[in-house]
């Protein structure tokens, strides 16, 4: 297991729950931006790929009154007794120390799975299929993230490789720190609705800080004290009360991927 | 005389390992000649000038565009400018067919790694001959030598075996290289650091 230390920086997203329409357009960027392939034809809820999973819930009460909501849920990037990273036997987890991202290398997974059983967000998929593109898409393969074989475990790392070419940006120019201009996720760029904001968490400067300190933000699970670093916020008193409900208890939207 | 059994055995022991540390390296790696025999001399050379920011530059968004491409030779070689054979066929192969040169890259590294030159150069200041060897004086390109069974470049393996007086570059690019050096200067270093 690795050792745990403060990161240099956490990021992390704050995601308004009252403005998200669930369309899905995080989750299809997502896909394309890290090599996600379309689902096997025999894949099911269970067996699909997707970094950002578009979880819908409602409020339990009949016609008039009824009310959704949509939880798009990616890893949550825990920064206290991580999960994944504590079962891992194989060291192929661990946080970054320059960003507080939890990563996942899956050359180094042996497909063990504990890290899926461990994770209280089931934000972690494995892949039962050898990925296959239609043969045209094989080209448009984004050559900054590897693609994953049969056999391991694969999740969201805040897209990792648009902070390497932050890095490489920055570094080009003779700085140490990035434009946070540069790095962000593509789920982030993705939403029409403009319902998440990406940045880094100890910046006191940065909108994402700001807006993760207000009141009607809350985390999911929160009682189990692993400190995500994705936040929501919502307005509603009854979608806040979700947040330590089992969202996979209720209708999910988009899962195949 | 118990010597007299111990030189022939001493012999034979000898005559396999060396035969074996001749014959390893070779058996083990395929030995390809690069597409044009480029010589990094007469380019460098005060006749011609150039310096290595001529061809391998950095751009501005921190890709490096490593080896050049067609369209930097091309304005030079439209016409052979000396009597070599070698510049001869690149003008009739590649330079008036338009042709890319399918040259082979040394440090290819595996589709996981991540490797941005920027922070190596322009933060830590690493010498380009740290990693590459000092072929920048060379008069003519060494082969290419791929390793038959992981298919990695020699140069990411490493040239040297027992690590005894060898170069820095010799030691190879492989991911432990990396992290001793990145260990050595404490940067910090994570899986995300070197892989995508």
């Amino acid at each position: 297991m690795a050792t745990e230390q403060k990161p240099k920086s956490r990021f992390g997203m704050v995601i308004d729950l009252d403005r998200c329409n669930g369309c899905g357009a995080c989750a299809a960027a997502c896909a394309v931006e890290n090599n996600v392939p379309p689902a096997h034809p025999t894949a099911t809820d269970r067996t699909g790929l997707t970094w950002m999973r578009v979880y819908r819930a409602d409020n339990r009460r009949p016609f008039p009154d009824n009310r959704s909501v949509y939880f798009p849920v990616s890893c949550q990037h825990c920064g206290n007794h991580t999960p994944c990273m504590a079962v891992c036997p194989q060291n192929a987890v661990d946080i970054n120390p320059e960003t507080g991202v939890v990563s996942q290398i899956p050359v180094r997974c042996l497909g063990c799975r504990y890290c899926m059983a461990a994770c209280p967000f089931h934000a972690r998929y494995f892949n039962w299929f050898d990925p296959k593109w239609p043969h045209e898409m094989e080209n448009a393969l984004n050559p900054d993230v590897s693609v994953r074989m049969r056999g391991v475990v694969e999740k969201c790392n805040f897209c990792h490789s648009r902070w390497q070419a932050a890095v490489a940006r920055a570094a080009a120019n003779g700085n140490h720190d990035i434009d946070p201009a540069d790095y962000v996720p593509a789920c982030v760029e993705a939403c029409p609705e403009k319902a998440m904001t990406f940045g880094n968490l100890d910046d006191p400067k940065s909108e994402v800080a700001r807006q993760s300190k207000a009141p009607i933000v809350f985390r999911l699970l929160a009682r189990l004290n692993t400190d995500p670093k994705v936040y929501y916020r919502s307005d509603r008193d009854w979608v806040r009360r979700l947040g330590d409900t089992d969202v996979a208890q209720g209708e999910s939207e988009v899962s195949r991927g | 005389m118990k010597l007299r059994g111990f030189i022939p055995f001493g012999v034979g022991l000898l005559v396999a390992l060396g035969g074996g540390w001749f014959a390893v390296p070779r058996a083990m790696y395929r030995r390809t000649e690069q597409p044009i025999q480029f010589s990094h001399k007469t380019h460098t050379s005060e006749k011609v000038g150039m310096s290595c920011q001529d061809c391998h530059s950095l751009s501005a968004d921190g890709k490096f565009s490593g080896i050049p491409r067609l369209e930097t030779c091309a304005p030079c070689h439209t016409e052979p400018q000396g009597k070599s054979a070698e510049e001869k066929r690149l003008v009739d192969e590649y330079v008036s067919k338009n042709r890319e040169i399918p040259w082979l890259v040394y440090a290819r590294q595996p589709e996981n790694v991540y490797f941005s030159h920027a922070p190596h150069i322009k933060l830590a200041g690493i010498k380009c001959e740290r990693c590459h060897g000092p072929h920048g004086s060379t008069g003519r390109l060494r082969s290419y030598e791929q390793n038959r069974i992981s298919t990695y470049a020699r140069d990411v393996e490493g040239y040297s075996l027992v690590k005894l007086n060898a170069a820095d570059w010799q030691q190879g690019m492989k991911m432990n290289d990396c992290s001793h050096c990145h260990q050595q200067r404490g940067v910090q270093e994570s899986c995300l650091t070197c892989h995508k």
